[in-house]
């Protein structure tokens, strides 16, 4: 048995596709004001989600591994360039605290009807256009800093792979015990009706109705 | 007019659904799910459009045009599929809602303003970056890269820092 099987072809692609829209969808994401709400403390359902898929996509690639269906490192493993990484992702963050999306949940948000979606996809395309116009001068911050090709954790730290992944699952639980807690005192999370409300304009409606909603100084 | 919107999946049942479509993914690929590419691929489109000599002697852009058709690839197809998981996530759950989504302070041409600005830097960063939230928070950090855990501690980090300054659009 031979994983992975390296199709690149239409329908797995467009399949795959269709299952990561429905559980960004179901999970809220196609709402600016949930998303947000991850960075307002309100709503933890960002840190949620996605701590839960790493971990269980992570053990499933380890299982496959050590089950002999997959050889080791024979999926794409990103390579860090700290600096590019870094400015990057934080760019992303706090694109994400003003615009109210990230690329994947800007695309649920157009299927969802949210034109604030579609012209923060079209802001998009104009800040990879500013990129690319820069990448002369941008490239020496592209290029710096490179660490060991596609080096990942358990390397970094000399440590087995099922320590990490106990590691990951400790301060994933951590992190739902105490956003769970959080959000019972700003009074979220924020449920599918809150958002869908009112059908026109930037009028949700008034939120600090739940007991104990309150918000942090 | 509308009926009453069924509630969002538990995050820990998103999480683990999300989870196994990324893990099907990299066993059917050899990569993971991502997003921002495409909107490399849709830049360097329509600038082989609007600005077909300049788009192609681009130093970043140049590769997409030299390939042939910047906009047949495998992440196309995946976003496409993202949109239509999306309508018949929200068309069937009764969440489909064509309106301007923002906190209750803020004209609808403001929030449509933000959101440009927001898209602006995320579009910039993920090219910068050589990723998102999806293609290096995501799936980096499911191969347990170093590049994913780092791009996740900039992403929330940002995100917190940032929000002190926006909350006013949101609350």
């Amino acid at each position: 048995m031979s994983f992975p099987f390296y199709d690149s072809g239409f329908w797995p692609a467009l399949a795959l596709g269709v299952l990561f829209g429905l559980a960004l969808e179901g999970a809220g994401f196609a709402s600016a004001r949930k998303l947000t709400a991850q960075f307002t403390l309100r709503d933890f359902s960002v840190f949620k989600v996605m701590f839960t898929a790493v971990i269980v996509a992570a053990t499933g690639l380890w299982l496959a591994e050590e089950l002999g269906l997959m050889a080791p490192r024979s999926v794409f493993i990103p390579t860090l360039y700290a600096w590019a990484i870094a400015v990057g992702g934080a760019l992303i963050g706090a694109g994400f605290a003003i615009g109210g999306y990230c690329p994947g949940t800007s695309a649920v948000g157009l299927a969802s009807g949210r034109w604030d979606a579609l012209v923060f996809i079209v802001g998009m395309i104009a800040g990879a256009a500013v990129f690319a116009w820069g990448f002369d001068a941008i490239s020496p911050l592209y290029w710096a800093a490179p660490g060991p090709k596609g080096q990942t954790l358990d390397q970094l730290l000399g440590l087995p792979v099922p320590a990490i992944l106990v590691a990951m699952i400790a301060v994933a639980a951590g992190g739902f015990w105490l956003g769970s807690r959080l959000e019972r005192r700003f009074g979220g999370p924020i449920g599918s009706s809150d958002v869908t409300c009112g059908s026109e304009g930037a009028q949700p409606p008034e939120t600090g109705t739940r007991p104990g909603s309150m918000r942090p100084s | 007019m509308h009926g009453q919107p069924r509630p969002y999946w538990n995050p820990l049942v998103a999480g683990l659904i999300l989870g196994l479509a990324l893990l099907a993914t990299f066993l059917v690929t050899g990569h993971g799910l991502g997003a921002s590419g495409l909107s490399a691929r849709l830049t360097a489109a329509l600038g082989s459009w609007i600005l077909p000599e300049a788009t192609a002697a681009n130093a970043y852009l140049g590769g997409y045009v030299k390939a042939g058709a910047p906009l047949a690839g495998w992440i196309t197809w995946e976003v496409l599929g993202v949109v239509l998981g999306g309508l018949i996530g929200s068309l069937t759950s009764r969440r489909f809602r064509p309106k301007v989504e923002g906190g209750p302070r803020l004209t609808p041409a403001r929030r449509l303003t933000y959101a440009f600005v927001g898209g602006a830097l995320v579009g910039f960063g993920a090219r910068l970056a050589r990723g998102c939230t999806s293609g290096l928070g995501l799936s980096g950090s499911a191969t347990l890269a170093v590049a994913g855990f780092v791009f996740l501690i900039a992403f929330f980090a940002a995100g917190f820092l940032t929000m002190r300054l926006a909350r006013g659009a949101w609350t």
